[in-house]
């Protein structure tokens, strides 16, 4: 039981939970602020995680100079995106940003493509560079059941750092004049178009800053692990819009405070699902199928928590931002 | 439209409803499920059951006795494929899941005479969260040798009229499931995410009819189809209009139809288990030098007939015109007197029927999975996208235009690339023409 309940409080501060919090982070500016529906939050992720890993795999870049990369790469995607949709109807930015998220996965993944992208293997060993930089010195830190290597509290450290720091990037953007001006163009555009503002323009800014969240959260979900093009499915955006919804779309620590509930619970549940079959108390699954349960859980949760508390646990009601 | 306050008790009656049935549901499908399930270890520490399994297939048939190696932490192991060509491998692992890697690397010596890897033989696998994963190896294309023993002819010199005829082929079948989709949209807004898994479980129904419990083809799609309307009509029922009712807004609903979708893509997944069910039967036909599974001209032709009878149906009758009506404008139809939420409920049924059949098709055509729908559900959306929201002709065109990209792409790209060229002409199309190909002019953005 230790070992269960560990893992799940384990969860709470995995890179894995920090890089879902920051897409998530990434997409509260862009819905829960200024509206747009980003479907493709996992193309920005991709953008991060590739651009950074081929940066240093294939062009022999340095560390920061691939995260360079990365993030200028992020910024010609949101470009890409928010041209041809922008001006139009918040469903065909949806539609327009789901596919670009597709066909990115797709082209990476293709077998063409094996040299620089690794094709459907994906990349890993680059991070050499990242182990490094870690100032604590080698050995096993143990704490309750857990016991943690040099890299896996550097890592945690770095992932949580950013989350924290990019909260209080949104916090405070969200407070300036530019927030509110991003918080009309969600109640109504026409309103803030005929105050004078150029709306095309913020919207596009808000897509590029909530982009590069995204992005930098695709590096660090592969930093400690590898490059695996499977994992950019829409999927991955759908469990982010949970994240987000978990916590409250239009909030600033929603999204870390979701991230954290989604995956422990899921650790939680799937665990003890595990831990049921072993011991026979649960008969009609097999451990195969408890990932279709951990993914059926996570509809049922979306789906209530849309119809029921469609502003999150932290929202506020009177900030209502599903006003399509 | 006006619905009293009190009816807002119903809905929650109706969630456990739903629960309920998902229960049963769960109870009943664990037998099916049992057959294909690997056996857990009895007892032990439940860190150690992970899976790693594949299937090795050519030309949809599963290729026994190929050797496998599969190396990683605390795993050393030889494995040869069984007769329908799967492999599986329990491997101990910590709870680190994306941490440990374990390579999987195929011994090129057992493969059959004339068939040759594509890529590379290893392959690495993480478990991403989950404790099963798999992984899969492809082979170059060969000239195929079907179920009857026959040889197809070598098609390269007539690779454009045979991708030309997939294309045509994919188009009539999207068609369908698109206008279902447009139907839906057109009439309530709702962009459904869930459509695609009508589409799956129209063609895994198929399956299971025809394949498992022995059926005529004919019966077993009928049947599916049946199932696939009842399940519409169902989420109609239970889930969408309670919603309408809740006025609830379009986003917060196309939200609800994403997790509804994943529902029951998992629920899919662990009736029917996560590999491909084979559906191909009967001959194949010569026509223009090409040959073809007569199923699939069968299928072609019917799906024409379908968007015939569909087409008359939406000009010629009362309820058609009527449909229409409200998609144009559900207050003013309403206001004529036409009973708004009996045409959605009419609409759903006929939404469901055409998915269903295009559910069938698309299992007779690429085989049925539990995710043949959602791997399809953004072809399903370009197509009503580029048509034009909402028009039940937009949308049919639209069809024939991404079918026909998909398709044709594969004489110049590489044939993985071909979902992602028709996405790619879609985004283009947009920048251009934003209201679709036959969209209605209107103030956007």
């Amino acid at each position: 039981m230790d070992i269960i309940f560990g893992n799940a409080v384990d969860w709470l501060f995995q890179p894995i939970t920090a890089a879902y919090a920051l897409a998530a982070i990434g997409i509260a500016l862009h819905f829960g602020f200024t509206g747009l529906l980003n479907f493709g939050q996992a193309v920005f992720m991709a953008v991060g995680a590739y651009g950074f890993s081929i940066s240093v795999k294939v062009l022999h870049f340095g560390f920061w100079p691939s995260v360079l990369v990365a993030l200028i790469a992020s910024v010609i995607m949101a470009f890409i995106l928010g041209i041809p949709t922008l001006r139009l109807r918040s469903d065909y930015l949806a539609i327009v940003t789901i596919a670009a998220a597709e066909v990115f996965r797709f082209i990476v993944s293709t077998t063409s493509a094996q040299p620089i992208t690794g094709g459907p293997q994906g990349l890993n060993e680059y991070s050499n560079e990242f182990w490094a930089m870690n100032p604590i010195p080698a050995g096993h830190y143990k704490f309750w059941v857990w016991d943690y290597t040099q890299d896996d509290i550097f890592a945690r450290a770095v992932s949580w750092g950013l989350v924290i720091g990019f909260a209080i990037l949104l916090a405070i953007l969200v407070r300036s004049p530019w927030g509110r001006v991003i918080k009309g163009i969600r109640e109504d555009e026409d309103a803030v178009r005929s105050l004078g503002k150029n709306v095309y323009s913020y919207k596009m800014q808000s897509l590029v800053v909530g982009g590069l969240m995204g992005t930098v959260a695709g590096i660090i979900f592969v930093l400690p692990t590898s490059v695996q093009p499977g994992n950019y499915g829409t999927t991955l955006t759908f469990f982010i819009w949970t994240i987000l919804l978990l916590g409250g779309a239009s909030t600033v620590l929603g999204s870390i405070v979701g991230a954290m509930i989604f995956w422990s619970l899921l650790s939680l549940t799937s665990d003890l699902l595990s831990a049921g079959v072993d011991n026979g108390v649960i008969t009609f699954i097999s451990q195969n199928q408890i990932g279709d349960i951990r993914f059926m859980l996570v509809g049922i949760g979306l789906m209530l928590l849309v119809i029921f508390r469609p502003q999150g646990i932290f929202g506020n009601k009177k900030e209502l931002y599903f006003n399509a | 439209m006006n619905q009293s306050m009190s009816r807002n008790q119903r809905p929650a009656r109706k969630w456990l409803g739903i629960l309920a049935l998902m229960f049963a549901f769960l109870l009943g499908g664990s037998q099916l499920a049992a057959s294909a399930a690997t056996p857990a270890p009895g007892g032990g520490d439940i860190s150690t059951t992970f899976i790693i399994s594949g299937k090795i297939v050519d030309c949809g048939v599963g290729i026994a006795g190929i050797k496998l190696h599969v190396t990683g932490p605390g795993t050393d192991a030889q494995l040869v494929t069984d007769k329908k060509g799967f492999w599986t491998i329990q491997v101990p692992t910590t709870t680190q899941y994306l941490k440990d890697k374990f390579t999987v690397s195929l011994d090129k010596t057992s493969l059959p005479k004339g068939r040759l890897l594509k890529g590379n033989a290893e392959r690495t696998v993480v478990f991403n969260m989950v404790n099963s994963a798999s992984t899969s190896f492809k082979f170059v294309p060969i000239t195929c040798t079907n179920a009857g023993g026959q040889t197809k002819p070598s098609e390269s010199e007539n690779s454009f009229l045979l991708a030309l005829f997939n294309g045509i082929n994919l188009g009539l079948v999207l068609a369908m499931a698109a206008i279902g989709l447009s139907l839906i949209y057109g009439t309530t807004g709702l962009s459904n995410f869930a459509h695609g898994e009508m589409v799956s479980v129209g063609a895994l129904s198929t399956w299971f009819f025809n394949k498992v419990l022995g059926m005529d083809l004919i019966f077993a799609a009928l049947i599916a189809i049946a199932i696939v309307t009842v399940f519409g009509y169902g989420q109609d029922a239970l889930i969408w209009r309670p919603l309408r009712k809740k006025r609830i807004g379009l986003t917060q609903m196309m939200i609800v139809s994403i997790g509804l979708s994943m529902v029951v893509r998992y629920f899919l997944q662990l009736l029917f288990g996560g590999d491909t069910k084979v559906l191909t039967q009967g001959a194949t036909w010569s026509i223009a030098g090409i040959s073809m599974p007569a199923l699939n001209v069968i299928c072609a032709g019917l799906s024409v007939l379908v968007l015939v009878g569909y087409t008359l149906f939406l000009t010629k009758t009362r309820i058609g015109k009527a449909t229409r009506a409200v998609s144009d404008n559900s207050a003013l139809a309403a206001s004529t007197g036409i009973d708004v939420e009996r045409i959605i409920r009419i609409v759903w049924i006929i939404a469901a029927v055409l998915t269903g059949i295009s559910g069938v098709f698309f299992g007779l055509y690429q085989q049925a999975s539990w995710d043949t729908g959602f791997f399809n559900l953004l072809l399903i959306f370009a197509a009503v996208t580029l048509g034009g929201l909402g028009t039940s002709a937009g949308a049919a065109v639209g069809a024939m235009i991404i079918g026909l990209l998909v398709e044709l792409s594969t004489l110049f790209i590489p044939a993985d690339l071909k979902i992602a060229a028709a996405l790619v002409v879609l985004i283009l199309v947009l920048l251009v023409k934003p209201d679709g190909v036959l969209g209605k002019k209107q103030r956007i953005g």
